[in-house]
């Protein structure tokens, strides 16, 4: 059929063409090391995951199968700089349909967790960790909710030991890649 | 029967944002004779963290999972998210060797220690399963005979199985007797198990938004009067973003969106002021005449 010829043109096929600088062929062994990302290199491309994402319902772009592809040819750059890693709403249907056993919610998690070792997350995260090393809390909660809670006859809230909190921010590596990433 | 007393976990979004959650859930376990112990300390549960760093995640989560153990106490959660970090972390500490060991090299840097002597449960699990049906029955004062209601037991009460086995994760069936045992009647609707979007609402706000009219639309197709979360999460998607997917969308729901805890409670005889209905979203009050 011509119409076939024509999208097999010089044009498409550069575009899904790879470099080979671009590929790192370690990467899958790298990823597959990490907790839940154990059976990455089992996955046959079935699509249970995408077709089941409900973010991929309405997302042009986050396709979770694709993310594993990607991860299994080694295209770290291409997936830590990609915007979809952090789409996931961990729903975790992906992880309970898929027949090969693919941790595919972890693995994204994996992707996310190296990609803020590099330096980058977005803002909302950050903000979150933030919170959570000034007041043990994710969101900061105002002092009008505080003084609230007495008329409601609720228990003052638990407070924060926020020096241990600091330490265990330290010494699993989290303040160090804050600081990365800039305040 | 298992003694009825747990450590609560409330959280970040509920005293945030949700307190009615709260207020409804203390005043319905009271008189269910569920004794609650507030945390001696907190942090949040890890769930923030996961995306940023798993080891952080796991070492948070471990520390409730201690001060638990010191009190000796099983953990309570209202939120699905506390439950499905704290109830993970807790199994995969107590299953995994090498990993215990890693956190626990963590922990001792601030003088703790994991054993693996609590269990985390959820408020839906403490109701269906110690509490027991055949006692809220017996509380069971103003059976809500007319009312037509959608449940949302959301994900992570029930997924990952690997970590959760309390409910079927494609047909959950807890919340759905939890609501049937206040004489409401339950309506299945199309795709019950859609996730609401809430953990992406800060990087993609469409997408959850999206999620949730769909959602929304099915329940109102099926003639549901009201519907019925356990997750503070996904409660604020769907009660306190419900007049923003209807800008949005420019489609009108006027859905009440109410805590479990407010349904129950008003079976029980509370009246809607005692369980926090004027902090919903959605005016609730013309289920409230029936």
């Amino acid at each position: 059929m011509p119409e076939k010829k024509e999208t097999q043109g010089k044009k498409t096929e550069k575009e899904v063409m790879l470099k080979m600088s671009d590929i790192d062929p370690n990467f899958k062994y790298e990823i597959s090391k990490l907790p839940g990302a154990e059976n990455v290199l089992l996955c046959f491309q079935c699509g249970t995951c995408s077709a089941d994402c409900p973010i991929a319902r309405f997302s042009d772009f986050y396709r979770p199968r694709k993310l594993i592809r990607m991860t299994q040819l080694g295209l770290k750059d291409k997936l830590l700089s990609n915007d979809s890693i952090w789409l996931c709403s961990t729903c975790f249907t992906c992880i309970d349909h898929c027949p090969q056993d693919v941790g595919i919610a972890d693995i994204v998690r994996a992707l996310r967790n190296l990609t803020v070792k590099e330096g980058k997350m977005p803002a909302v995260h950050k903000e979150l960790a933030s919170n959570i090393l000034k007041t043990g809390y994710a969101y900061v909660i105002p002092e009008l909710r505080l003084k609230k809670r007495e008329k409601e006859n609720l228990p003052s809230l638990p407070k924060a030991n926020l020096e241990k909190l600091a330490k265990l921010f330290d010494v699993t590596g989290l303040s160090k890649m804050l600081e990365k990433v800039g305040s | 029967m298992p003694e009825l007393k747990y450590l609560i976990f409330l959280g970040c979004v509920i005293p945030y944002r949700v307190s009615s959650y709260e207020i409804s859930t203390r005043k319905v376990l009271a008189k269910l004779g569920v004794e609650l112990v507030d945390m001696p300390e907190f942090n949040c549960c890890g769930f923030p963290l996961d995306p940023i760093n798993h080891d952080t995640m796991l070492t948070l989560a471990a520390r409730n999972l201690c001060l638990a153990e010191q009190k000796n106490l099983n953990i309570m959660t209202l939120c699905n998210g506390c439950f499905g970090i704290l109830n993970h972390v807790n199994k995969e500490l107590k299953e995994d060797k090498k990993i215990k060991e890693k956190v626990n090299a963590y922990l001792k840097e601030i003088g703790m220690e994991f054993k693996g002597t609590t269990k985390v449960k959820h408020l839906a699990h403490v109701l269906a399963q110690d509490v027991g049906f055949e006692k809220i029955k017996e509380n069971i004062q103003k059976p809500l005979n007319s009312l037509r209601v959608a449940q949302h037991s959301g994900c992570h009460i029930v997924r990952p199985v690997k970590y959760v086995s309390v409910d079927d994760p494609e047909n959950p069936t807890i919340l759905k007797k939890l609501i049937e045992v206040t004489g409401a009647k339950c309506l299945n609707y199309i795709d019950e198990m859609e996730c609401c979007g809430a953990p992406i609402i800060g990087v993609n706000a469409e997408i959850p938004l999206q999620l949730a009219r769909e959602k929304l639309g099915h329940i109102r197709a099926v003639g549901a009067q009201a519907l019925i979360t356990v997750c503070p999460f996904c409660h604020m998607i769907y009660d306190l973003n419900q007049p923003r997917i209807e800008r949005t969308f420019n489609e009108k729901f006027g859905i009440p969106v109410l805590h479990y805890t407010q349904l129950l409670g008003l079976a029980m005889g509370f009246n809607p002021d005692e369980l926090a209905f004027k902090q919903l979203r959605v005016n609730a009050s013309k289920i409230l005449t029936n």
